[in-house]
């Protein structure tokens, strides 16, 4: 028998049993809320009379509706009522079924996906839900962190258990190392262009190889976070060194002789020397590029030295059908260079890159230039009050408020556009979020992913650009 | 949750592989703290040529004449024919809602997303995945109108001239489905289960419950 993947190891290590209806359970060991997904949940509690199972595997903090500025206003600060109604719905359940919340006013308040690690409150090992697609992100500690519905939000606050059946075991091995001016976002939009949207659907993407291995715990979060835009609900990344470091001493994670314990058992978590995988996919990490979002699935993507591609080109129907219609959607005509794609807007933010490293790499960027005259907007967003203050500290902030970037307080912002910070109609947003969906950014937003120190370059420069020994 | 059994509607195609859970219902509607009112919003950008909020009604929107959906035929349908990956991206449930809510009872495509296809059945809105070379006929038949016939328990998807498709589900979502039981009180039956792993759990992994 073949050994045991890292996937395998969390799973069994969560499996309660088989219910009457031959359905699995697994037990979630953390829970995360928002003002969004949990209101119904919450509800549901409450119409059947039912206690949560656990109120300490809970953590609540509001981050898609919450404004980016005026944040010493707290609720006040919010103008729009249906929002406010959302948030203030969050406040009161939190109060009710006494689960810890980091409130609008809190300097810890910020996107889950973000203050979850922050914390310490995600540890290797767990198994980890949130009403949100964007969980995958804690996969990075080696955790098995999952996007789930409301009805299964409100399952695990009244069971601590998830009904599933287990996915499959997806290797992506990445080997070598990434090139200078090339970053964890563009391996992840890279994987994705290579897999597809649907790629990775039934599976858990195990990311391995030496240019993980060399990541951060930032950009091992943001390569798990877009595991969903390849259909994965779960990524994960084996815990090492980085991962320990990055979790000692963090307000949630334990200390002294529970620490040693667990320590020991995280250092177990890695995939066996003969586990065997469904599927792989392998990449030379010196092969990949910079990378832009031309249209409007993440899987529509390419190198910044190349171009928007032509559907009369492709073979398969129902592929030159989808491109033509996203080129339609994005105004943009087969052929164009990427660096050609006019820019009105310049996002840096989202959990998937709104972590101190992220604006660091942005900050390099702009030091000592100014955002072009042609960009109407460039927003830094960071992903939690704690990485706002940090940045301050670090001098970042300094450097975005000179060129004209605004400096704005932690929240989902222009990612999805549920709050005030939305694109306008039309226009061209560089974005360092994860969707480039239709209307994602705003009603008839035409969104770019790409990476912090892309990001930054097409503000100063107006338009995409190299990164790559750009200054 | 509703059981389901068995269903005869009308279906109608809508040809767009990757469809997202913003275009099925776009975040600016996902504010409610409510289950209900997400029908009249259903691909909302979509069906209406100007920007929906929350509140509006159809009656008083631009509709968009060029989509599936609002062309006289479809009118009423209750079977919503898809391509590959249906209900990609977000994680909302409200997807699901506002197409119940809508009127679908039965979503048949050559493939879905998982998060979606796990929150159907927890409301009892039924993906059905069948071959592409089906769908590809199915889709050529619904332009002129299509009634079909779903079957749970036989596993079918039959067509007026008597053609069945069998399809696949796996055996506890179809128990599921057939009994409409309550998810939790399901799992909750089985709470001694829960707790018995829950105390072992907290003497291999003590830290996780050291959270005051
Ligand atoms: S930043 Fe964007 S993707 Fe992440 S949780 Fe917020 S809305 Fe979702």
């Amino acid at each position: 028998m073949s050994g045991q993947t890292l996937y395998d190891k969390v799973w069994n290590a969560h499996h309660v049993g088989t219910r009457a209806d031959g359905n699995d359970l697994i037990y979630i060991d953390l829970q995360l809320l928002h003002e969004v997904t949990s209101p119904q949940a919450f509800e549901g509690l409450s119409i059947h009379d039912r206690p949560l199972w656990r109120r300490d595997a809970n953590l609540a903090t509001p981050d898609h509706n919450v404004p980016t500025v005026n944040r010493a206003q707290g609720l006040d600060g919010i103008t729009d009522s249906i929002a406010l109604e959302q948030v203030v719905t969050l406040d009161e359940n939190c109060k009710r079924f006494d689960v810890e919340q980091f409130d609008i006013l809190d300097e810890r308040q910020g996107i889950v996906h973000v203050v979850g690690p922050e914390q310490g409150a995600t540890l290797p090992g767990m198994t980890i839900v949130c009403g949100d697609s964007h969980t995958s992100t804690h996969g990075a500690f080696a955790a098995l962190a999952q996007g789930v519905g409301t009805s299964e939000v409100e399952h695990v606050m009244a069971t601590q258990c998830l009904v599933q059946n287990k996915a499959k075991n997806f290797a992506v091995n990445v080997s070598g190392f990434l090139p200078v001016g090339v970053y964890a976002k563009d391996l992840i939009l890279a994987v994705i262009g290579r897999l597809g949207t649907a790629g990775a659907t039934g599976h858990t993407i195990e990311y391995r190889g030496t240019a993980v291995t060399a990541l951060s715990m930032e950009g091992r979060m943001t390569l798990c976070n877009m595991s969903i835009e390849a259909g994965a609900r779960a990524g994960m990344v084996a815990v090492d060194e980085t991962t320990l470091a990055y979790i000692k001493d963090r307000p949630f994670s334990p200390r002294a002789d529970m620490w040693d314990q667990a320590e020991a058992y995280w250092r177990t978590l890695h995939s066996d020397d003969d586990a065997a995988y469904d599927m792989t996919l392998d990449l030379v990490a010196e092969d990949v590029v910079p990378q832009v979002t031309w249209g409007t699935s993440p899987e529509m993507v390419a190198g910044i030295d190349a171009s928007v591609p032509d559907p009369a080109q492709m073979s398969d129907p129902v592929q030159r059908e989808a491109t033509e219609h996203a080129l339609k959607y994005m105004d943009l005509e087969p052929g164009t260079p990427i660096t050609d794609i006019p820019l009105d807007r310049v996002f840096i933010g989202s959990c998937t890159n709104a972590r101190i490293e992220d604006l660091r790499a942005a900050a390099a960027m702009v030091k000592g230039k100014q955002v072009a005259p042609s960009i109407k907007e460039a927003l830094i967003v960071p992903g939690s009050g704690l990485v706002k203050r940090q940045a301050e500290d670090e001098g970042l902030a300094d450097i975005f408020r000179s060129a004209g970037f605004q400096w704005r307080d932690a929240g989902c912002s222009m990612c999805l556009a549920m709050n005030p910070d939305k694109v306008p109609p039309g226009e061209h947003c560089a974005s360092t979020s994860n969707r480039n969906f239709e209307g994602r950014q705003g009603h008839a937003s035409r969104t770019h992913l790409v990476s912090p120190a892309t990001a930054a370059a097409a503000a100063v420069n107006g338009g995409f650009v190299d990164v790559r020994g750009w200054h | 949750m509703q059981s389901f059994r068995q269903h005869t509607g009308q279906a109608v195609p809508l040809d767009r592989v990757n469809v997202d859970t913003d275009q099925i219902i776009p975040k600016q509607f996902l504010k409610s703290i409510r289950r209900t009112g997400f029908g009249d919003y259903l691909f909302d950008a979509w069906r209406f040529l100007d920007e929906g909020d929350l509140g509006m009604t159809p009656n008083e929107r631009a509709i968009n004449h060029d989509f599936v959906l609002n062309a006289p035929q479809f009118q009423g349908a209750s079977i919503l024919l898809a391509r590959d990956n249906f209900g990609c991206g977000s994680s909302r449930e409200h997807a699901v809602w506002a197409l119940q809510e809508y009127g679908f009872q039965v979503v048949i495509a050559p493939s879905f997303a998982d998060i979606f296809y796990g929150n159907c059945f927890k409301n009892g809105l039924l993906p059905i995945v069948l071959e592409e070379n089906i769908i590809q006929e199915l889709f050529q038949l619904a332009v002129d109108g299509l009634e079909l016939t779903v079957d749970l328990e036989a596993q079918t998807v039959r067509l007026a001239d008597g053609t069945a498709h069998g399809f696949d589900i796996a055996p506890g979502l179809k128990e599921k489905m057939l009994s409409g039981m309550d998810d939790i009180a399901m799992t909750l039956a089985g709470r001694e289960q829960i707790e018995h792993f829950e105390a072992g759990h907290r003497e291999s992994q003590p830290w996780l419950f050291s959270r005051i």
